[in-house]
């Protein structure tokens, strides 16, 4: 019974993998596989259209970017140089290739080149690690450093670096929001205390958050060659993004229900114990709705540190695609926004999944 | 010496000019073992009299007595009831008690801890429901709760806001024997507030009414001179029922009109006519 509850509400969260996960359940009616299958019909169907629309505009802008190229040579270098650069453009060679909007295939292509750079890159490691496996034994038995791989990222390398500076920013975000929150909740002269700062470095952007933790931490690491992009870029994400949880778990504790504070008090429970058997509680659901949309910032946020920082992720892969304009650049850039929008997706509904969880009172308030 | 004594208690709200003077002058001695229900219509201060009697509240002036002794805050000898149950939602019935009885108790072991909840939560018949929260149970399995809490902890004294407000009448019945057989068992104090006349009759030895606010203070008091224990039905026969039923529901509605002709006030209308658009 307990377990059934729970599984039902983690199904709420996921409320996209209805379909599939009707399939595998045993019982169920006619009713359901028609309407089951009726949305997802209709999502295909979108998806199906969004990729046409897609394909569509991006040849109108190929063909608008070839005209011209033909057309400016016609003028600059007459008609010769003009069936040149038509007959180059048609011949897909990647020199005179327009470089606009890819087209679906492109970016499906470019994916896959970079699962098989992500092959390579890994076959690479391997082979380098077996061939340094009796050198770096070696160099440790000595008390040395190992010799580890410092060849190019992979693609999925890159995702899990930005995946580990989220989760690092996020942990930071909720060590410091969630107790200053409380402690904020509880007392109303903190609470105005903490008001105006609160107010004023909420809104900050995340660029000049990256500045001030780079400032910071750049002396900090002074006189150490190790890399501190990921710490600067973690750190920067926990702060612009903790401000939710702060603000929402404030709220929580000091907006707590009168009849659950008079209930404390005709039990007598001591400070502690009315903290976290009354107050936390009470509040948890307030606290993971603001972790939630602190999770979303962060992923959000993450991508321009990145770029800022120099850190090996989404940002950065991103930023340099961009400025290195190569053929397959730009439909690069496109798959990793696709994975960025993924990831960001499915980071939310893993929240939403754990709010559903521990909100207790969600029945009373339907 | 009173058990329980409210001597001049004023009680109001904000300061200055937004002052709300809900209770004046109250005064209202109960003795020991006694059962002392409170009338008066719904806005008329009867929770902010709990609570200053429980100790959530302190009196604007006057003195609230308990045994002699100034109320101040909560103690463990007066357990309440809300109106509202107020369970914790994310506690299961059993731990709900637990928590109360915890405590009261913190010098017995776990284990009687237990037997403890398990009592007094057999005593209000949920046994099969100590696992469950309280979103899962009906208004009046959610009461029981409630009324198993306040018991666990061995008040002296009950104090009950509007415990059966929010019931249906057969629940309610059932509720009030309940009560009545716990209060009885060990001849505790209790006082019940209420806006049932025929509730307070067949539970209590007097009545008070509160007269509604603002400004709210006691009425005259009316004694129930009904054996116990009492039957619902043959009690619809006796005599004295009839006649004590009739005065206190005479009183309230004297005090019901009173009200509204204080608030009578002459409107005048503007001199208006219709204005005819034919000609």
């Amino acid at each position: 019974m307990e377990q059934d509850i729970t599984l039902k509400k983690e199904v709420q969260g996921l409320a996209f993998l209805k379909p599939l996960v009707n399939k595998f359940t045993p019982k169920f009616q006619k009713g359901d596989i028609l309407s089951s299958l009726k949305k997802t019909g209709i999502t295909i169907l979108s998806i199906l259209s969004f990729l046409g629309l897609w394909h569509l505009g991006s040849k109108a802008l190929y063909n608008k970017e070839a005209n011209y190229k033909i057309e400016k040579a016609l003028t600059e270098r007459g008609q010769e140089a003009a069936d040149a650069e038509r007959a180059c453009i048609a011949s897909g060679d990647s020199s005179c290739q327009p470089n606009t909007l890819p087209s679906p295939t492109q970016v499906w292509s470019s994916l896959q080149s970079l699962i098989a750079d992500h092959k390579l890159i890994n076959a690479k490691k391997a082979a380098f690690i077996e061939k340094m496996a009796a050198t770096n034994a070696k160099l440790v038995a000595q008390g040395k450093d190992a010799i580890v791989y410092t060849g190019r990222a992979s693609f999925v390398d890159i995702v899990l670096t930005s995946i580990k500076t989220v989760f690092a920013g996020f942990l930071l975000a909720l060590l410091i929001a969630v107790p200053i929150g409380i402690i904020i909740g509880l007392s109303p002269s903190l609470r105005s205390a903490f008001n105006w700062f609160i107010q004023i470095f909420k809104p900050v952007s995340p660029v000049v958050w990256y500045l001030l933790v780079f400032m910071i931490v750049k002396t900090l690491y002074i006189g150490d060659s190790s890399d501190n992009a990921f710490v600067i870029s973690f750190i920067s994400v926990g702060l612009c993004a903790m401000w939710a949880t702060l603000v929402n778990t404030a709220m929580g504790v000091s907006s707590v229900d009168k009849d659950y504070i008079n209930v404390a008090k005709v039990l007598k429970l001591g400070t502690f114990q009315k903290v976290f058997k009354v107050i936390l509680p009470s509040s948890l659901p307030l606290i993971f709705t603001g972790l939630r949309i602190t999770l979303s910032v962060a992923w959000m946020v993450l991508i321009a540190i990145e770029l800022l920082a120099q850190s090996q992720g989404l940002g950065l892969f991103v930023w340099e695609e961009f400025q290195n304009g190569a053929n397959d650049s730009n439909a690069k850039i496109i798959v990793a926004m696709f994975v960025i929008g993924i990831i960001g997706f499915l980071l939310d509904r893993i929240m939403l999944s754990v709010q559903n969880l521990v909100s207790f009172n969600k029945n009373e308030m339907a | 010496m009173a058990y329980l004594e409210l001597k001049n208690v004023y009680k109001s709200y904000g300061t200055d000019e937004n002052v709300t003077n809900v209770l004046s002058d109250i005064n209202l001695t109960i003795e020991e073992g006694e059962f002392v229900a409170i009338v008066g219509f719904t806005g008329s201060g009867k929770t902010t009299l709990v609570n200053l009697i429980n100790g959530l509240l302190k009196p604007t002036s006057g003195e609230v007595l308990f045994k002699g002794a100034p109320v101040v805050g909560t103690s463990h000898e007066r357990g309440v009831i809300f109106q509202n149950y107020s369970l914790l939602p994310w506690l299961t019935v059993g731990q709900n008690v637990y928590m109360a009885v915890k405590e009261a108790f913190p010098k017995q072991s776990k284990a009687e801890l237990k037997k403890r909840v398990n009592d007094y939560v057999e005593m209000v018949s949920l046994s099969p429901a100590i696992n469950k929260r309280p979103k899962e149970l009906s208004g009046g399995m959610r009461q029981r709760v409630a009324v198993a809490r306040a018991l666990a902890m061995n008040p002296e004294m009950i104090i009950m806001d509007e415990p059966l407000g929010a019931l249906d009448a057969l629940t309610r019945g059932n509720l009030q024997d309940e009560i009545l057989n716990i209060w009885s068992k060990d001849k505790r104090t209790a006082l019940l507030i209420t806006n049932d006349v025929d509730e307070g009759i067949y539970m209590a030895d007097r009545i008070i009414p509160l007269k509604p606010g603002p400004n709210a203070t006691l009425g005259p008091e009316f004694k129930i001179d009904i054996e116990r224990p009492r039957d619902k039905t043959a009690m619809n026969d006796n005599p004295n029922y009839k006649k004590t039923r009739n005065a206190i529901i005479e009183y309230l509605m004297d005090i019901g009109d009173q009200r509204k002709s204080v608030s009578q006030q002459e409107y005048i209308l503007p001199e208006i006519a219709p204005k005819s658009f034919v000609a």
